[in-house]
């Protein structure tokens, strides 16, 4: 039987019966292994990235200084290490002094991301592999204006003197925890012992990089693990970085969605190309009834030849998408920072599985029924195989597909949305396409000859038209999904950080400061500071029950709780914060005293809503119910709140403010002549590192969009297949109205006013479909405002018409450039 | 094909036989510019064919042609009254609807101006096809194999037809068959072995 069907295979392939399908099955499988090559290098230098922001691959933290072991492991493994002990301490020069966050570092220093310096205040900066040399500190501009001096300067440390190198103006791993927003003195590790600020019972933290190969940085991690003691800690993305882990997050479900993008058009083209192929084949299965062929001997027949060509396409898609990505990624060399790492084994199978799972899903349905074909078809050509609901035939495929989406998405919520999408705009484009046919169809009957006869045409199938429709629709869904909405969404995401975003924190405000101060920025031109009062509490029992650290397995619950959390009162909900259960603050509430938890927290905690918090501050205990649970936007930059109560319950405690603004552009000195007027406050600058996180974002969205290319080729490609899916029937009708004496203008003019109309049609629901599922991704699955975007209903139906140029060139000429005759003699 | 000279006079009715393969319809589709030929000329009522462009070929059909095909032919997405208006729509005449459906009266379709052709029988379809055929008053009309898909009795019919509309208008015929009594009741036979002529009677 194989052999019969490999034979069968051939003939197919001789005559040309399979190329279509072949094109289609090796195009989507070519697309989604491309993507899925070039969304796994570009996830790996993604994380790469990441990892810049670390400064290592691997970053332990501790509150003493490390065993020689950990070391040791780290060269023995072949892995490059690096340390840097942390600490904050007085600053002087001349008559300045400053409190300023120290990291004395080693050689090697960051593993991961380059150190940047500039030799003066105001010249250019650029890349460095080297560390302060000894007797060197290298400042930040910041500390360099508040003690002001410049390089070649001098500074005291502890009781060491040092002279003063360079303007530091970038550390990769510049974190925005609040001890890193004291401003930067860098040296080396060797110069340390000098300053004898090194004491024990100082306030240290030891942190050991690594970085290497995955696989070793992998079993570092697993030793690490198991040999860490108290104090100690692996930093991972996941728990060091929550807002570059939510960006992360974000760009890995846009290219998720993008190569699901490519599966579900790729099953449009291969449901397309099967239809053609089964229509092409009546006849010749009928034959074969005749001859005494059993329906079980058909189907393994053909089951056989599309698993062989299931295989050979595969093996050409894949390699066409190796090529393919590699060009873009060569194509794009200069956008992409740095060298793609090379892609690993696994898009290979997710290519070829993409291309098993498709062809048998959507061919082998319709196949089953070509088996059923009457062998009466030998005499009457229009006898057709038994008809059967579409649903019926493609349940198998939109299973498959279901299941591609899932393992692309790797989470059901993105790929129900997207799966959802996609179904319910099939049902509605088809039931829309096919009554605007019948609309269409009753008022065309005047008009010019072409016109009629292309209405005519569209009108006498109409349910293969809608599919058409259909088809067509998804395909301009999908481009305009990829062109505009993602503008759109692109720009929404951005939009979270708009440039006047706070960049400035002014922490430990006392209550008398707040109107000075006030004053103080309206003066200077900063516009609508923002006031929080902040009261320092430690959380000591839930529901009347104590908790402490012993209660609580994870090491940063332990910390957290035997520290003070800082808590604000409000009476309304701050922007950017989501109430997941429970309510706001009602009437009742502000007078009988509520608090609302931070979710994250909540959870660590075991917090649910309706206990009761008691908190101590200052010696005095209070509680309340828990009447909400909060989500924060980490993206937000905002001051965030862990515990916000209603200001009746902690208005009587001592409480200190917390501010942040944007500062306004070109007032370098701002800071500092606030900290001069306030010599009290410490003043947090996060424009460096909102600076850095635009950056990473905008390479984020770079990556993003590359991906984004290719489905939008395989939107181009159903759109193509649609097209050809009815060419056999077009060729012959062309020819026998070339024989009736047709010119080649009235042959293209009735294709036209066809095409015309399906186009439309089609083109207005993909600016619906677009639309529709951009707002449902925006809402639903990204969090973002969706922006409306008009030019989407002119866009559609452009593209949409679009088509018929296509068709006119690609199509209708293939069906006029033949002499009349062959398409004659071929029938339909 | 080779060595093929033939000439057909105004009024004439000429059969071409010859076993399958023998190159008849290849000469039919010649003839009526349908194919173009590696060598050679054919001149259509002075015209000559492949001087002309294929919309030059199309012009001269539409004004010069009709045609019935075996396999009838007839476009699914008309019923047989457009079907039949299609010729006359396409060389912008006036009055088609009247005409065509004169022509379907004539050949005894009246009744069934309305339907598409997959609701006519073979034979009723091979009428909407002849009517197609005259309904442009044709100088020439070419035939292959109109009865091919047909039963006997439908087929005398459907030939019975196709001579007495032939006489009536004094069409010039041109006959593609393998059934030696439609070939008699042509003045001419014309018999192609291998693509050749092969003789005359």
């Amino acid at each position: 039987m194989l052999r019969l069907a490999l034979r069968m295979l051939l003939r197919d392939w001789r005559a040309g019966e399979l190329r279509v399908l072949a094109l289609a099955l090796v195009l989507a499988v070519g697309g989604v292994s491309s993507v899925a090559f070039f969304a796994d290098r570009v996830r790996q230098a993604l994380t790469r990235e990441a990892h810049q922001v670390l400064g290592a691959d691997m970053l332990m933290t501790a509150d003493h200084a490390w065993a020689p072991e950990f070391r040791d492991e780290i060269a023995s493994r072949g892995l490059r290490g690096a340390e840097s002990v942390n600490f904050v301490s007085m600053a002087r020069a001349g008559e300045e002094t400053l409190l300023s966050a120290v990291k004395a570092v080693t050689p090697g220093y960051p593993l991961r991301g380059k150190l940047r310096i500039a030799p003066d205040l105001n010249t250019p900066d650029a890349e460095t592999d080297t560390i302060p040399p000894q007797g060197t500190v290298w400042l930040d501009e910041r500390m360099m204006a508040a003690l002001k001096v410049r390089p070649g300067g001098a500074i005291e440390l502890g009781k060491a003197r040092f002279r003063v190198g360079a303007v530091l103006t970038l550390e990769p791993d510049r974190g925005v925890s609040f001890m890193n927003f004291a401003p930067r003195l860098m040296m080396q590790v060797d110069d340390l012992p000098a300053t004898g600020l090194v004491q024990p019972g100082s306030r240290i933290s030891y942190q050991l990089l690594a970085a290497g190969e995955r696989e070793g940085i992998r079993q570092f991690e697993q030793w690490a693990r198991a040999h860490l003691s108290r104090g100690e800690r692996i930093d991972s993305l996941d728990n060091a970085r929550p807002e570059v882990r939510a960006g992360l997050d974000r760009a890995q479900s846009f290219l998720g969605l993008t190569a699901m993008l490519a599966v579900v058009l790729s099953a449009v083209a291969i449901a397309l190309g099967t239809r053609r192929y089964t229509q092409r084949h009546l006849d010749g299965y009928a034959v074969m009834r005749c001859l005494g062929a059993a329906q079980s001997q058909l189907f393994a027949l053909f089951a056989w030849e599309f698993l062989v060509l299931a295989f050979a396409a595969s093996l050409v898609g894949c390699v066409l998408g190796f090529v393919v990505q590699n060009l873009v990624a060569w194509w794009l060399a200069a956008l992409i920072p740095g060298t793609l790492p090379p892609p690993g084994p696994i898009p290979v199978l997710q290519g070829a599985a993409t291309g098993f799972v498709l062809l048998l899903g959507f061919a082998l349905p319709p196949l089953l029924q070509l088996k059923d074909v009457p062998a009466l078809r030998v005499i009457r050509r229009d006898v057709g195989p038994p008809r059967q609901g579409a649903l019926a035939v493609y349940a198998v495929g939109l299973a498959a597909v279901f299941g591609l989406l899932l393992w692309q998405a790797g989470e059901l919520k993105l790929a129900s949305y997207v799966f959802g999408g996609f179904a319910a705009a099939f049902g509605i484009f088809a039931a829309i396409g096919y009554g605007a046919l019948q609309a269409i169809g009753r008022l065309g009957r005047t008009g010019s000859v072409s016109w009629r006869y292309g209405l005519a045409n569209l009108l006498r199938r109409p349910r293969a038209n809608a599919v058409q429709i259909v088809a067509i629709a998804v395909g301009l869904t999908a481009i305009l999904l990829l062109t505009l909405i993602r503008g759109d969404l692109l720009d929404a995401w951005r939009g979270r950080l708009p440039p006047d975003a706070p960049d400035r924190f002014l922490v430990n405000i006392q209550p008398e400061q707040r109107q000075p101060l006030a004053e103080f920025l309206e003066r200077n031109g900063v516009k609508r500071p923002q006031t929080f009062p902040m009261v320092r509490a430690r959380l000591v029992a839930i529901n009347a029950k104590p908790v402490g650290a012993e209660d609580y397995a994870e090491e940063r619950a332990k910390r957290q709780i035997e520290r003070e959390f800082n808590l604000t009162y409000l009476s309304a909900l701050p922007p950017e914060n989501k109430i997941t259960e429970g309510a706001w603050f009602g009437p009742e509430d502000l007078e009988r005293g509520a608090v609302s938890v931070e979710y994250w927290i909540a959870e660590r905690f075991g917090i649910r809503r309706g206990d009761a918090l008691e908190f101590l501050s200052a010696g005095r205990s209070f509680s309340a119910p828990v009447t909400s649970v909060r989500k924060l936007d980490w993206d937000s930059m905002r001051p965030n709140f862990f515990f916000i109560t209603t200001p009746a319950l902690l208005e009587g405690f001592p409480a200190s403010y917390i501010a942040s603004f944007h500062a306004p552009a070109g007032d370098a000195l701002l800071t500092l002549r606030l900290s001069q007027a306030f010599p009290n406050l410490t003043v947090i600058d996060v424009s460096v590192i909102l600076r850095q996180l635009q950056s990473v974002m905008d390479q984020l969205i770079g990556a993003v969009q590359l991906v984004f290319l290719f489905a939008l080729g395989a939107g181009v490609l159903v759109l193509y297949a649609a097209l050809l899916a009815t060419q056999d029937e077009r060729t012959h009708e062309a020819a026998v109205m070339r024989a009736l004496g047709a010119s080649r203008a009235q042959v293209l003019a009735a294709q036209r006013a066809e095409f015309a109309v399906l186009g439309a049609i089609a083109g207005l629901l993909g600016s619906f479909g677009a639309t529709a599922i951009g707002w449902t991704l925006a809402t639903r699955v990204f969090q973002l405002d969706f922006i409306w975007n008009g030019w989407i209903w002119l866009a559609g139906p452009a593209l949409g018409l679009a088509c018929v140029v296509l068709n006119a060139w690609a199509g209708a000429r293939a069906a006029l450039s033949r002499p009349p005759m062959a398409a004659l003699r071929e029938g339909i | 094909m080779q060595d093929i000279s033939l000439k057909v006079m105004p009024g004439e009715a000429v059969a071409i036989v010859g076993a399958s393969g023998s190159g008849k319809s290849t000469l039919l589709g010649l003839l009526a510019g349908l194919d173009t030929p590696s060598a050679g000329q054919v001149h259509l009522d002075g015209a000559d064919l492949f001087g002309l462009d294929e919309d030059g070929r199309a012009a001269l059909r539409a004004r010069l042609l009709g045609f019935v095909f075996q396999s009838f032919q007839l476009l699914p997405a008309l019923n047989a009254l457009e079907n039949v208006m299609l010729p006359l729509e396409l060389a912008g005449e006036a009055g088609a609807a009247d005409r065509a459906a004169k022509m379907l009266e004539r050949v005894g379709l009246a009744e069934r101006l309305r339907h598409y052709p997959k609701t006519l029988s073979g034979g009723e379809q091979q009428r909407v096809a002849l009517a197609r055929a005259f309904v442009t008053q044709p100088k020439l009309l070419l035939a292959d194999e109109p009865t091919g898909n047909l039963d006997a009795a439908t087929g005398a019919g459907v030939i019975d037809l196709m001579f007495e509309l032939n006489a009536e208008r004094g069409t010039t015929l041109l006959l593609v068959t393998h059934d030696d009594a439609i070939a008699g009741r042509c003045r001419r036979k014309i018999r192609l072995a291998a693509g050749r002529i092969d003789g005359e009677g």
